[in-house]
């Protein structure tokens, strides 16, 4: 579903990713762990699209597509979900109006019908129960005066409302205590889905204790430097990063 | 003559003016070029006036023989040769299309994003066609039952000429023939406008705006507007238009006045989409307005809305003068300019009764090269003991070129007043558009979506029928703003 070969990222003439390469297959749950500066967020970005992340060598293919000739909104409309570190707030628009406009967007693109609001309303309230998503959640202004917590639960809400392909989740933990990250995880679980292919983005092992990938990556010095399984994350844990790195990868 | 019968006569000599192939002499119905006394009593006779108002009319133009143009305001533009304008042209004598063929298909593609009804985009755009009696037979419905209300709803010259005690008591009773020089020229060259009375205690049955939107395409150069709230009485009344008009006068000096008496309110919206000028700052309509209300009366209200969008310069400052104890002024207004627009606006409150209060609450949104200036004034007299003000300005800027200014002005002579300003002025921020972008949210759209949200307060304020389309047009002012 996702191959990235070779991929070398500039920001700002600066050379982050070193050459990157990555294969994930539908229905599996890779992560990515790494230390800070490792370049985590930049691949997220590069996958979602944003400007200033030029790519300078190599390749990323989404579904046999040349997923870098793609705007950041046609990659959405094409399954790609990234569900932020740190969430945007948007004064004066409602949550449930960013959520049916956004929607509606990515169907509009793929050519299907709008979803008219009462249609949209019941899928949101269903899907924000299951979240801990309250009601008056969905009626404030989008991530506006919201907590760590509730910000990150409302990227998970937008995950199960968009139904995406690939998800990558950069740092969905940071900032979480031990019953929100709970809440957030068993969010990401209900998600798996043999078509589905997500990608978890974290500093930390903890989030892997509930979220359990298919395979790990370590990403140091714009490189994945060691890969495994899951229980690459417990050596992780208990060695450090530093202990890795000194490796020969 | 009732309206629904002018309408109707109105649509017959449209229709009858295009089967004959314009045939009128056209030169009959114009003023000649430029501005003389001749000019006013030309008006005036075409309009068939009664002597007193011909008398009014050229004591406003002797006064302004006498006056300077502003120079005050931060807008620029060349100077007006006031010489080489017409004052007075017969609006009826646009030709008219025979198709929506015949459109510009760009404003057809505006009236379609904005959600027009069909029948409503061809009475806009000037195409003769059958539907436009619809709104005959809407204006019929109207008329009833405004009249089983007692609510008085005509065209200025009708009132002049049917209820001409009020139009004495009222006209130039709260913007003086002498206000202002753009003021004082409309009142001597006035050609059109809407006059509204609504009696004691009654509420007005609907807000005043189908009527005048779909006849909108016959607004004046120089329009004149007054509403009267009697006693314990409520109207709304909007105004303007969201769809785009082209029109051939650059200058525009409308005047506005609302009288608001014991515990009677008024609400005025304005929704304004004039031609701004091309992209490159050519053309576009100079727009010079005085609105002003007057809260007469004790625990009166005076709420005014506007949304700016269009005209190439916008000098306007929607103001309430708070005469009645415990009276209230609003101003809630949303200002966008974009490419070479310059706008200049903004509201006085002028504070004369005890317990008087008002609120401001102002946005303005600048993107491409253009100016946004938010002027107040918050005035409170001696007399106005407990006096509250609270004044909100915020500013949007769209890309880097464009500039936003907030000037107020504040004045206190009594202790007691509590006057409150904030301001605050923020850029769309990249990782807000990217936010949206990743959820599949296109760039104009999301432009679109985040400005909303930021005039969200100000657009609440909009009767339901039109928020919907000014949050479109919103949307559409900025289309192409972020590169």
């Amino acid at each position: 579903m996702l191959d990235i070969k070779n991929l070398h990222v500039s920001v700002g003439g600066k050379e982050i990713l070193k050459g990157l390469t990555l294969s994930i297959q539908p229905g599996q749950v890779h992560a990515i762990m790494g230390p800070n500066g490792s370049g985590k967020s930049t691949l997220s970005y590069v996958l979602a699209g944003r400007a200033g992340y030029d790519i300078t060598e190599g390749s990323i293919t989404y579904n046999g597509e040349d997923l870098t000739a793609l705007k950041p909104e046609e990659r959405a409309a094409k399954g790609v979900f990234l569900a932020m570190q740190y969430p945007v707030e948007i004064p004066g628009v409602t949550t449930m109006t960013f959520l049916k406009t956004a929607l509606n967007s990515q169907r509009r693109a793929r050519g299907e019908p709008d979803l008219d609001a009462v249609s949209v309303l019941k899928q949101v309230r269903a899907k924000a129960k299951l979240l801990n998503v309250s009601e008056e959640m969905l009626k404030r202004a989008l991530n506006v005066g919201f907590s760590g917590g509730e910000k990150k639960r409302l990227e998970i809400l937008q995950m199960s409302v968009f139904e995406p392909k690939l998800a990558v989740l950069d740092e969905t933990d940071s900032g979480l205590d031990i019953d929100a990250l709970r809440v957030v995880a068993e969010g990401v679980n209900a998600l798996r889905d043999p078509s589905r292919a997500m990608l978890v983005i974290t500093h930390y092992q903890r989030l892997l204790d509930y979220i359990v990938p298919d395979r790990i990556h370590v990403l140091a010095g714009g490189r994945i430097v060691a890969e495994g399984g899951k229980e690459l994350a417990l050596e992780l844990e208990a060695k450090g990063y530093e202990h890795i790195l000194k490796e020969p990868a | 003559m009732s309206i629904a019968a002018e309408t109707k006569q109105q649509v017959a000599e449209i229709g009858e003016k295009y089967k004959y192939g314009f045939v009128t002499d056209i030169e009959m119905d114009m003023a000649p070029r430029g501005l003389s006394e001749d000019t006013v009593r030309f008006i005036s006779a075409k309009k068939g006036e009664p002597e007193w108002m011909l008398e009014w009319r050229l004591g406003a133009f002797r006064r302004w023989l006498t006056m300077k143009e502003p120079n005050w305001a931060r807008v620029h533009y060349p100077k007006i040769d006031y010489q080489n304008a017409f004052y007075y042209a017969a609006p009826k004598n646009t030709p008219l299309k025979q198709s929506l063929d015949e459109v510009d298909p760009k404003l057809l593609e505006t009236y379609k994003k904005l959600g027009i009804p069909l029948h409503e985009q061809m009475a806009l755009a000037g195409v003769a066609v059958d539907a436009v009696f619809d709104s005959v037979s809407v204006a019929t419905t109207f008329k009833e039952k405004l009249n089983e209300a007692g609510v008085i709803f005509c065209p200025i010259s009708e009132a002049i000429r049917d209820y001409p005690d009020l139009v004495k008591q009222y006209l130039g009773s709260v913007v003086p023939v002498t206000d202002n020089f753009f003021a004082t020229l409309n009142a001597a060259v006035f050609s059109d406008g809407t006059f509204v009375y609504v009696p004691k205690g009654v509420r007005c049955p609907m807000e005043l705006s189908t009527y005048f939107r779909i006849n909108a395409s016959e607004t004046g150069q120089f329009e004149r507007t007054i509403i009267i709230a009697d006693e314990g009485s409520y109207v709304s009344y909007l105004e303007g238009c969201t769809a785009p008009k082209r029109d051939e006068n650059q200058l525009h000096a409308a005047v506005v006045e609302l009288v608001a008496l014991d515990n009677a309110e008024i609400k005025y919206s304005t929704v304004q989409n004039w031609y701004p000028g091309d992209e490159n700052g050519l053309g576009g309509i100079f727009n010079f307005v005085t609105k002003r209300g007057d809260c007469r009366g004790k625990k009166s209200k005076i709420s005014w809305t506007q949304v700016e969008t269009g005209s190439a310069i916008t000098w306007k400052y929607p103001s309430c003068i708070l005469r009645g104890d415990e009276s209230v002024g609003e101003f809630y207004s949303i200002a966008i300019a974009n490419n070479y627009q310059q706008a200049d606006t903004g509201t006085k409150m002028i504070h004369l009764g005890a317990n008087t209060r008002s609120r401001i609450i102002s946005k303005g949104i600048s993107a491409g090269k253009a100016q946004n200036t938010y002027r107040g004034l918050v005035s409170v007299y001696g007399k106005a003991k407990n006096a509250r003000n609270y004044t909100q300005c915020d500013s949007l800027l769209i890309g880097g070129d464009c500039g936003a200014h907030t000037v107020p002005y504040i004045e206190s002579r009594n202790p007691t007043a509590r006057i409150e300003h904030e301001a605050t002025t923020s850029k769309i921020a990249e990782d807000q558009l990217f936010y949206c972008l990743q959820r599949g949210i296109p760039q104009d759209e999301a432009v679109s979506l985040i400005v909303n949200g930021f005039c969200r307060e100000v657009l609440q304020q909009l009767p339901m029928e039109f928020a919907v389309e000014a949050q479109k047009l919103v949307g559409i002012s900025l289309e192409g703003s972020v590169g």
